[in-house]
């Protein structure tokens, strides 16, 4: 089922995104500096967070751009906001690499549905202070639980036996999360 | 057979991409065919992107950039024009030539080279509005694919009961597996609450066919909606369930229109 966004805004104001993935598409290589400029920050600070090294985090970030580059496709534009798609290929991407393993999709596979605006940078401050604001609220057995699940890459059996947590206990604790952060950001 | 319930428990893992071999495998074809669980993983993507948001900060060092843009410079898409460093050579070529006659030739090479590179320039700028153009001309002539399909089904939804009179169209393609929506009239659901469209086969329980919600103005459009493969719809009908989605209609049919 493809959602719709809630708000009827929201792809007006990711409409100048999508003209520079449309512009990418066409081969415009200016149009891929301005989306670093406005990005390059959101990609590199995930990596770095995961990966704790400033060398992997900039490899890791040209890798990205330069597969928006190559496939300018990949990332569907009538959903949504290309920041947050970025993030996420960001996060499992580092994963991949901290974990050494190949990625189980390609970039294509990743759909996400997203209105949240982080093209602008005081949106975005907001948006990471306000996510921050829900993380401190989280008890800190569910922060962990998220923290080494999403920053760590570790499976939910590999928590358990760390946290030594039943398996359903932490299954719980990062879907309750996941959904505290959403019904916040939903409000 | 695992249950869509059951499936529902590893959605979380797969959008961490922690979900590998068959028990992906086994989800994947799920949710090929199951509209609830493919948005509740977009929209836990959604989820985790916040969550990372809570790592954003430190600038990359600005020679990321640099390097970005050579890497992109050096593999160009489209025909790639002479770089100025193969031009640079064709010039330096004629140095061998006696020193005045080269200094002239190289003169007349930079004028020609400065020529050169702004047709190139210009070529390149028409390149780009060309090619976005047709961008645009491809995604315009999908959607008249759709409207204009010889087996294109208008239907329209007329209200049961409700006096603020909602109405909705369905625009549905059997061999494009392609549905647009567009509804007005309707009245704002509770929070958690979404409406959904179903669709009705010709046999078997009625579909989930996605989820909206209207504007302040009590309209809503679905455009580019995929469903699966040789589905004929007998009619569509629309009802208010949990925003999550749900398999089937837990709530009083708001409106409904025949597709035959």
């Amino acid at each position: 089922m493809e959602p719709m966004d809630k708000s009827p805004g929201t792809r007006t104001d990711a409409g100048d995104d999508m003209r520079r993935v449309a512009r990418l598409r066409a081969g415009d290589q200016q149009a891929l500096s301005e989306l670093y400029d406005r990005y390059s920050s959101v990609v590199y600070g995930v990596a770095l967070r995961i990966l704790q090294d400033t060398g992997a985090a900039e490899d890791l970030l040209q890798d990205i751009f330069l597969q928006l580059w190559r496939k300018p496709d990949a990332f569907d534009s009538s959903r949504g906001s290309l920041g947050a798609w970025l993030a996420v290929i960001a996060r499992n991407r580092s994963i991949d690499r901290l974990r050494q393993r190949r990625p189980e999709s390609d970039i294509e596979d990743c759909v996400i549905a997203s209105s949240t605006d982080l093209r602008d940078e005081t949106e975005r401050s907001l948006v990471i202070e306000k996510v921050r604001v829900v993380m401190n609220e989280m008890s800190p057995d569910q922060r962990t639980a998220m923290e080494l699940a999403f920053f760590e890459g570790l499976t939910h059996t590999e928590i358990a036996e760390k946290t030594g947590e039943p398996l359903g206990t932490i299954k719980t604790r990062i879907r309750s999360g996941l959904q505290m952060l959403r019904a916040r950001f939903s409000t | 057979m695992k249950t869509h319930e059951q499936f529902a428990d590893d959605l979380a893992l797969y959008a961490l991409e922690e979900l590998t071999g068959s028990d992906r495998q086994e989800l994947e074809q799920h949710m090929e065919t199951c509209a609830t669980c493919r948005r509740e993983v977009q929209f836990l993507r959604s989820d985790l992107s916040l969550l990372a948001l809570s790592s954003a900060g430190p600038r990359p060092p600005a020679r990321s950039k640099d390097r970005l843009m050579r890497a992109v410079a050096a593999e160009p898409r489209g025909a790639s024009a002479p770089s100025p460093l193969q031009v640079r050579r064709r010039g330096l070529s004629w140095a061998l030539v006696p020193a005045v006659l080269a200094l002239g030739l190289l003169v007349w090479a930079g004028t020609l080279w400065q020529k050169n590179d702004a047709l190139q320039h210009n070529l390149s700028s028409l390149a780009v509005l060309y090619k976005a153009t047709n961008s645009q001309l491809q995604q315009a002539n999908e959607r008249l694919r759709l409207l204009s399909a010889p087996d294109a089904v208008q239907v329209s939804l007329s209200p049961q009961s409700e006096p603020r009179k909602p109405h909705a169209t369905a625009i549905y393609s059997p061999s494009q597996k392609r549905l647009m929506l567009m509804a007005s009239g309707l009245a704002p659901v509770p929070h958690g609450k979404a409406y959904c469209l179903w669709l009705i086969p010709m046999e078997g329980a009625p579909m989930p066919a996605g989820m909206f919600w209207p504007d302040e103005h009590g309209n809503a459009m679905m455009m580019d909606h995929t469903m699966p493969e040789g589905v004929i719809a007998k009619a569509f009908a629309v009802t208010v369930e949990d925003e999550a989605g749900s398999d089937k209609p837990t709530s009083p049919v708001l409106i409904v229109g025949s597709g035959l």
